[in-house]
């Protein structure tokens, strides 16, 4: 059996690191703005002139803000699992950077048992896979018991 | 009267539907009626604004032109606009500057689709730094995934019900019934809606607005040309809205990954939804009380629920009130979707916002036929551009 180089989907977006995945924004240095995907050049906040941005790694949990499940194999560059299997699709509002970040909810999850409020956190998963890779993605993962009341 | 009035002068449309055929044609048709409608030749044009497509080559890609060219080239100068959504508005805006400036009497704005099968797709390639693309790729995320997204969140907040939507779609099923332009004509009950297939959860397939072919086409000119000219300048244009969110703008936009952070700048109360009806409001000196009807972009049914919120129609978790009780149904309070909505019509993304100002030209002039709001005086079109385009516009007569 071959073990199939396991690559990101998108480079420079996440950490390939299975024991602490992590988003990777970046945050301007002069007002403290976060951006996923990451700013460049300026600031996005109009009343800050900030140039200078730090890459950081955004918070792992957050809160579900909405989710939604597709039963239909969304159209290229999307790649379909064939045959197609519904899979979900996660808003998780961040605490400390005060946003909502969209991603697959992770394989195996009941999104019958998700709720809006739900604790998640981020894994990496498979996105799709060829002949010699395995392509992964982050994706929100329910945190077993762990629900707000917000 | 506002000083930035323009006339109405004519409309017009190509039928919605599935012909598959070349967008110009349908542009065409709408362009030729909206000039009958006018009492008005192609000669006398004096500035042609066209509203974008992007998935039909490089016609659409210059509509004004394009349009020009198939009527005729007659020398008049042209603008072509792109805005998604509110392409036609941004079009239509293009056009009132033009007026308004004193550089034209009059104008003729275009917009005309065809329409690949299923979901709307982003442009082909490889194109890593397109959000539009990396949506689809990394998230497999279809327009109909960000609505369900929107009509989930509504569930949670105010209890609303798959039923309420289904309400929706009733309504705008009924409304449409009579209108020769619209592509879908057609009764539908709540149990047709909530036994259709799931496409993202919680909505249903007639929940959700199909694409189409389609084209509408709007004469617009001076006030003072309108007099002259006399026909069917009753009908003004109070109100264009084509603004921007204000940052950060924090609900989950299509096609974005992420909102912006609130972290050093608070997130201030209006949303960007509330904005573009609050931008044609305060520029027409108009409220949400002297509405008499509303053409709102029904993309899906929970959403248009957001939208009588969005323009004031009710407060915060209200609007599945109006539709039960029928203030939204012709012969209601305030009847939105009166043409029967994105519902019975399906999506022509740059003719839509247009053809939501025809219909509200119609509605003014007394000429809907079975679906009249009787005594109509003002009414509002709202719709939102993915990439952070407002458009609403504001008619009376």
């Amino acid at each position: 059996m071959t073990t199939k180089e396991r690559v990101a989907a998108v480079d420079g977006w996440f950490t390939l690191d299975d024991t602490d995945p992590r988003l990777l924004g970046n945050r301007c240095t002069r007002c403290g703005s976060y951006f996923f995907p990451k700013a460049s050049a300026f600031c996005r906040n109009p009343s800050c002139d900030g140039t200078e941005f730090e890459e950081v790694p955004l918070s792992n949990r957050g809160t579900v803000w909405s989710f939604t499940t597709n039963h239909y194999a969304p159209p290229a560059p999307y790649v379909a699992a064939d045959p197609f299997e519904p899979f979900s699709v996660a808003a998780v509002q961040l605490p400390e950077e005060k946003m909502v970040v969209l991603g697959q909810v992770a394989d195996g999850v009941d999104p019958a048992m998700m709720r809006v409020g739900d604790e998640v956190e981020l894994v990496l998963d498979t996105l799709f896979e060829d002949d010699d890779h395995e392509y992964v993605v982050w994706k929100w993962k329910p945190i077993e018991g762990a629900r707000s009341d917000g | 009267m506002g000083d930035h009035d323009v006339a109405v002068l004519g409309v017009g449309m190509h039928p919605w539907g599935k012909w598959g055929r070349n967008f110009v044609e349908y542009g065409l048709v709408a362009a030729r009626a909206a000039l009958e409608d006018a009492g008005l030749e192609w000669d006398d044009i004096q500035f042609v604004s066209g509203a974008d497509t992007i998935r039909n080559g490089y016609p659409g890609f210059v509509s004004g032109a394009t349009f020009a060219q198939a009527l005729g080239w007659q020398g008049a100068p042209v603008a072509s606009s792109y805005a998604a959504c509110a392409s036609g508005a941004t079009a239509l805006n293009a056009a009132r500057a033009q007026i308004l400036g004193g550089l034209c009497d009059v104008a003729l704005v275009v917009g005309a689709d065809t329409t690949p099968k299923g979901f709307l797709a982003p442009t082909a390639g490889e194109r890593g730094d397109d959000p539009d693309w990396l949506r689809f790729r990394l998230l497999g995320a279809t327009n109909p995934t960000y609505f369900a997204l929107y009509a989930r969140r509504r569930m949670e907040l105010f209890g609303a019900t798959p039923a309420d939507f289904a309400k929706v779609k009733v309504k705008n099923a009924a409304h449409g019934l009579a209108n020769p332009n619209a592509r879908y004509r057609k009764a539908v009950t709540e149990d047709e809606v909530m036994a259709s297939p799931v496409v993202a959860e919680p909505l249903r397939l007639l929940d959700i607005c199909a694409t189409s072919d389609g084209a509408a086409a709007v004469v617009v000119s001076s006030l003072d040309y309108a007099r002259h000219r006399g026909g069917n300048g009753a009908v003004r244009v109070a109100a264009i809205s084509t603004v921007t969110p204000s940052y950060p703008n924090a609900v989950i936009e299509m096609p974005d990954f992420a909102t912006d952070s609130a972290a050093a700048v608070p997130a201030g109360p209006v949303t960007f939804r509330d904005a573009i009806a609050q931008g044609a409001y305060a520029e027409a000196g108009l409220g949400p009380d002297d509405l008499d009807l509303a053409e709102v972009y029904d993309l899906s049914t929970a959403l248009e629920l957001d939208w009588y919120e969005n323009i004031g129609l009710c407060g915060p978790g209200e609007a599945e009130k109006l539709v039960h009780d029928g203030a939204t149904t012709i012969g209601g309070r305030i009847p939105v979707n009166p043409s029967g909505g994105l519902a019975c019509f399906g999506e022509a993304v740059p003719a839509q916002a247009l053809a939501q100002v025809c219909e509200v030209a119609w509605q003014l002039r007394g000429a809907a036929g079975e679906r009249q709001v009787e005594g109509a005086r003002v009414g509002l079109t709202v719709n939102q551009g993915l990439f952070g385009h407002g458009s609403s516009v504001i008619l009376a007569r």
